[in-house]
């Protein structure tokens, strides 16, 4: 039995949400709005805030975003299944330091990751490249994609396996035809959880991205520190719907408390 | 299946050397960094000294800063935790397909990107925002409240950005709640009060504390809400940071503010959980 929530617990539910939904809602309608300067579109709704990002430099941001967040997330995926396979499946010396290592990530701030990268990308001479930049992103979003793999494999039955095994199929028929189809669905989860951490990420990009490398977020960054206006409402908004359809997708296959619940974990 | 000892190595080899590369490597490169020093005519100048960690620890600016930045952490996860564990518990007490509703509204904004939220803020929080126009609007005020480049401003963005992991953490943990304990609760008559003070907060605990951790560390390493938010006056570590090392050049004293970041953080992580499983191994025992 379950008892109900009261009158009071409701109001305050209902003041959270007004709380969290709040700056997300105001960014929506000020896109909107027919003037050159922040305001309720109070005397029309118009589309020219959204029709002026066409001509703007955040479309090539945006596509820099784009090629790094799903070369990242997939390199990162690439990396994580051998190696949740190995800790998942394995009893080996150095296995819990390395399951340690490999998560290691989330338990140092952007900010750190950032100024080190900065420093090695630039000695070793791959500063302001693609390839430093989508390494740098790898190590990044990889405790996500790790995490989830580790979750689904240490889930599946591998009486499965086992009776493909006793059948005849070799190790490659086996992962390719019955262990792979049951992991996808969490590694897809990951992966699009990568992919948006990496799209977001903001901190450590800002050292690491040069400006024909630079990101979506750091472009917005570097535009709200002079001015804030309606163009840089639109691109929120237009980001905010984006996000909302990766949710969905992600929710569908995974569940989105159970995805979420290895992000911030320390 | 035939299983060699060296199979687990080999399948985690890829990760291991992508993972020297760009995670070990730069993070002892910049340890090594932060003992060179810097002047403005001759540049960064290799060698071994301790000077920038000298005047991180002892100069009265940079104590500001930190005692600033962790502060700021403590009152946003102290707040964090005072509404977003109530929130948790009403989220659980919710029939399943409001909860999972509602679930997806307060946790999905962690996936809409900081700066976004942040932005949302900025626009909320002008001279000329929606809360001081609604203010002066019913007449509560006459001249607009100063939000933007305060510490007030930048704690209600931070509490926003950050709640959802605190609610995710003691959601989690109330999970893991066994509704039979509070129902007998009830049945022996027992207030809602009590069986909320005795049976539930007890056992959400490690979720609490678990949740406070994470908002704490990522308030204390936060870069973008303070920047837009609190701006320059109000610079927080990770500011300093960046300043240090895009606007003054002075990488190495940069990386020595970043590692003393680290190592505080790292010190207060490892100290908090010893804390934490001590406390629960006396209550368990």
């Amino acid at each position: 039995m379950m008892t109900r929530n009261g009158p009071w617990a409701l109001a305050f539910h209902a003041l959270f949400v007004g709380f969290i939904l709040a700056p997300l809602i105001v960014v929506c309608l000020v896109s909107f709005t027919t003037e050159s300067y922040l305001s309720l579109p109070v005397t029309g709704v118009s589309l020219r805030w959204f029709r002026a990002i066409a001509g703007s430099d955040f479309i090539p941001a945006f596509y820099n975003s784009l090629y790094v967040a799903t070369a990242a997330a997939t390199i990162a995926l690439a990396l994580s299944i051998p190696a949740a396979l190995a800790t998942a499946r394995w009893r080996f010396p150095g296995r819990d330091a390395l399951t340690a290592f490999f998560l290691s990530p989330l338990m140092v701030p952007h900010i750190v990751l950032g100024v080190a990268l900065l420093k090695f990308l630039s000695d070793i001479g791959l500063s302001s490249t693609y390839f430093g930049l989508i390494f740098a992103h790898v190590i990044i979003v990889m405790p996500f994609t790790l995490r989830l793999a580790l979750a689904t494999l240490t889930g599946l039955d591998r009486a499965v396996e086992w009776a493909a095994w006793s059948l005849g199929a070799s190790h490659g028929t086996i992962f390719r035809r019955v262990t792979l189809p049951l992991i996808l669905p969490g590694l897809a989860g990951g992966w699009l959880l990568a992919f948006i951490q990496s799209f977001d990420e903001l901190t450590m990009t800002v050292f690491v991205a040069a400006p024909s490398t630079m990101t979506l977020p750091v472009r917005m960054f570097n535009y709200v520190t002079d001015n804030i206006d309606p163009l840089v409402a639109a691109v929120s908004t237009a980001l905010i719907f984006v996000t909302i359809l990766l949710m969905i997708a992600m929710d569908r296959f995974y569940g989105l408390d159970r995805l979420l619940a290895g992000k911030g974990a320390r | 299946m035939a299983e060699r000892k060296t199979t687990p190595y080999l399948l985690s080899a890829p990760a291991l050397l992508v993972y020297s590369a760009f995670l070990a490597a730069p993070l002892i490169a910049v340890t090594i960094l932060s003992f060179n020093t810097f002047t403005m005519a001759t540049g960064i100048q290799p060698g071994f000294s301790l000077a920038n960690y000298a005047e991180v620890l002892t100069d009265d600016y940079f104590h500001r800063i930190f005692l600033r930045t962790f502060g700021l952490a403590l009152l946003v996860a102290a707040i964090a935790a005072l509404i977003g564990t109530p929130e948790a518990y009403i989220l659980h007490r919710m029939a399943p397909a409001w909860r999972s509703a509602f679930l997806l509204v307060i946790l999905g904004p962690l996936l809409v990107s900081v700066l976004v939220r942040t932005l949302g803020w900025a626009v909320l929080l002008g001279r000329n925002g929606l809360i001081n126009s609604a203010l002066i609007g019913i007449g509560a005020i006459e001249r607009p409240i100063e939000f933007m480049y305060t510490m007030t401003g930048v704690v209600v963005a931070l509490v926003h950005v950050l709640v959802p992991f605190h609610v995710l953490a003691v959601w989690a943990s109330l999970r893991r709640l066994d509704p039979a304990v509070e129902a007998a609760g009830l049945s022996l008559g027992a207030s809602q009060a009590t069986v909320l003070r005795r049976i539930v907060v007890p056992q959400i605990m490690p979720g609490i504390l678990s949740g406070s951790l994470i908002v704490f560390t990522l308030a204390a390493s936060a870069f973008a809400t303070p920047s837009i938010i609190g701006g320059r006056r109000l610079k927080v570590v990770a500011m300093t940071a960046y300043d240090e090392f895009l606007n003054s050049q002075n990488w190495p004293m940069g990386a020595a503010i970043a590692a003393v970041l680290l190592a505080a953080t790292l010190v207060i992580v490892l100290g908090y959980n010893r804390w934490v499983e001590r406390r629960y191994a006396q209550a368990f025992q």
